[in-house]
């Protein structure tokens, strides 16, 4: 069954001439893709923000002749669902940009590692890679170019956040737990099965396509010198039109909130829930990776809204995520929340307050993979910008 | 388990097998194929995936205990996955827990003595700007309220009910 948002502006995507692309970037040699890639300025949209061309340059250099382009649609992130909604209207977009990376990589597989909660997306990503191997568009000599072989499968997480995280991606696609890697080795040189693997975002792929359909000029020049292009934001929470909304990157999270129906917030998480929340008092600060990296996840609180309801929903997301690994996460979020829990209660003093928020920098530093490195996130922004509401609690609180 | 359902089940896997290979990155589309057929992994299953991987059968212990979509007990013909992401706690989703769990008579990880329902927490769906979401099984509602869910459960006994008969026969 398909859901669409609850409300949208105009999406660039939708006025991309279909498979222009693709066809414009094919005509190119590999290096000349990487090259316009890298001239582009364009980085992940997964959250992240790796420079993409420069990560495809890596792996272009990597010797391997089972080289793998992975398009991440774990999209587990708390408050995003962009990238479901580009899978559904886009999804052709998103193979263009694949079998791009496919050809400026020189891969032959392609893996889509949809996340299980997506279960029914499925058979229409299996309907475009049929109608695409119909068209000469996947399989052997694409686009009529000799020997230029790719084609796509997609493969099903089954529940597991962490699984988004790259190297966590590719060890289940090995069969293994969704434990994260130690990096370096990064999978462009070591990946799948040890083979040279690029991992990127949905997101990430469909503007590939976009900027070779519109041109790569015309996605510098929008944004800002070190954020070039637009980006998908995911809009939820206490606010008038919550849906699917693209900005250029660079826009101040004041304006977001206007175009949304959100001025009267009181503070927007931004990010996920490994991300950061922005107080009003911070309002004028930018969506950008210079500024505020985010994935596209913007969840609005309005002012009646409990902050540490909010830290403690995302703390026990994340004593439910963490994958056990590694010490500071396993146990740093379990004392969070317990932490959580004093401060509802109204039992935690202001040293102890300060122990947790030092504990959790001890976690940021201290932890293997970019979840427990982030997941004290709510919690110290909490305890940073609502102090006030947060300590000397009487049982009035606890519901 | 009757042996003819212990034969079906060997067998079953062994197409699996055939279909995914024998690699261990198979590993996961064969679990997630039991999964779906029989509502977990049994020990014995556990151990037929092992031997045709030629693995111990503790990695593919670990493997299912460590996805929440795969699971070592039996589950209900619809395993109802409710939201607990913020956006849809913001937007009611403790009194659609409730009631969920009032007109079950379980509570959240529990199956109905029937078999027929399983209940649990998942993390977001994805459905944040028309919450409260939940999954039934591979479908996914969204805005619901705690008087839907009445609805829903009863969509599912009917479904359950026409395909009692065949899916015993196919045990
Ligand atoms: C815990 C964790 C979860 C992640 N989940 C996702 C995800 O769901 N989707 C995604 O694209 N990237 C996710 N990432 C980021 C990936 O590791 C990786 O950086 C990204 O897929 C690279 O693609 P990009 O450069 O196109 O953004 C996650 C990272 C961490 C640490
Ligand atoms: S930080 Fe957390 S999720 Fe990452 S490896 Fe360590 S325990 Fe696992």
């Amino acid at each position: 069954m398909w859901k669409k948002p609850s409300h949208s502006n105009p999406l660039t995507f939708s006025t991309i001439e279909p498979e222009k692309g693709m066809t414009e970037a094919l005509r190119l040699s590999p290096a000349e893709i990487i090259e316009n890639v890298k001239k582009s300025g364009m980085r992940g949209r997964g959250g992240a923000g790796f420079p993409t061309g420069m990560k495809w340059q890596f792996a272009a250099e990597a010797k391997d002749d089972a080289k793998i382009v992975v398009c991440n649609a774990d999209e587990g992130e708390p408050g995003t669902f962009k990238d479901r909604y580009i899978i559904k209207i886009f999804g052709n977009l998103m193979i263009e940009g694949m079998t791009i990376a496919a050809y400026a990589i020189g891969a032959k597989r392609g893996i889509i590692y949809l996340r299980g909660e997506y279960s029914y997306l499925r058979p229409l990503l299996e309907n475009l890679f049929e109608e695409r191997r119909q068209a000469g568009k996947l399989g052997k000599n694409i686009q009529g170019i000799e020997g230029f072989e790719f084609d796509i499968e997609v493969r099903m997480g089954s529940g597991a956040y962490v699984c988004g995280e790259e190297t966590a991606l590719i060890e289940s696609l090995e069969g293994q737990r969704g434990e994260p890697r130690n990096r370096p080795p990064f999978p462009v040189n070591t990946g799948f099965q040890g083979h040279s693997t690029i991992v990127n975002n949905v997101e990430s792929f469909a503007w590939v396509a976009c900027m070779f359909a519109k041109g790569i000029n015309w996605f510098k020049s929008v944004g800002t010198d070190k954020s070039t292009g637009l980006k998908l934001f995911s809009v939820s929470g206490d606010c008038k039109q919550p849906g699917i909304y693209e900005f250029p990157l660079g826009i101040k999270v004041s304006k977001l909130l206007e175009a949304v129906g959100g001025e009267d917030a009181k503070a927007v998480q931004i990010g996920g829930a490994a991300g950061l929340l922005i107080p009003r008092s911070e309002y004028e600060r930018t969506l950008a990776y210079e500024d505020i990296p985010t994935g596209g996840s913007i969840i609005v609180f309005g002012p009646d809204r409990d902050m540490l309801m909010v830290a403690k929903n995302f703390l026990e997301f994340f004593v439910h995520e963490s994958c056990g690994q590694c010490t500071p996460c396993r146990e740093g979020n379990e004392k969070l929340l317990e932490g959580i829990k004093m401060l509802e209660e109204g039992h935690c003093s202001m040293h102890y307050l300060n122990e947790l928020i030092a504990l959790g920098e001890t976690m940021r530093l201290t932890s293997k993979c970019g979840l427990g490195q982030t997941s004290s996130n709510p919690f110290i922004s909490v305890a940073t910008h609502f102090r006030d509401e947060i300590l000397g609690r009487t049982n009035l609180h606890v519901s | 388990m009757l042996v003819t359902k212990q034969n079906r089940l060997e067998a079953r896997i062994r197409e699996w097998v055939e279909q995914f290979g024998r690699d261990r990155s198979a590993l996961l589309p064969i679990l997630q194929e039991i999964q779906k057929k029989y509502t977990y992994i049994s020990k014995h299953a556990m151990q037929v995936v092992a031997h045709e991987l030629d693995i111990h059968p503790v990695e593919v212990y670990g493997v299912v205990t460590f996805y929440s979509f795969l699971s070592d007990k039996p589950q209900g013909k619809f395993v109802i996955r409710l939201c607990s992401t913020i956006s849809c706690d913001m937007a009611g989703r403790d009194r659609v827990a409730r009631q969920l769990q009032n007109d079950l008579g379980i509570k959240f990880g529990e199956t109905t003595p029937d078999k027929k329902f399983s209940l649990e927490w998942s993390s977001c769906l994805g459905m944040c700007d028309q919450g409260p979401a939940l999954l039934i099984n591979d479908e996914i509602f969204t805005q619901v309220t705690p008087q839907k869910c009445h609805e829903l459960l009863n969509e599912c006994k009917k479904a359950f009910a026409s395909h009692a008969v065949r899916q015993e026969a196919d045990q």
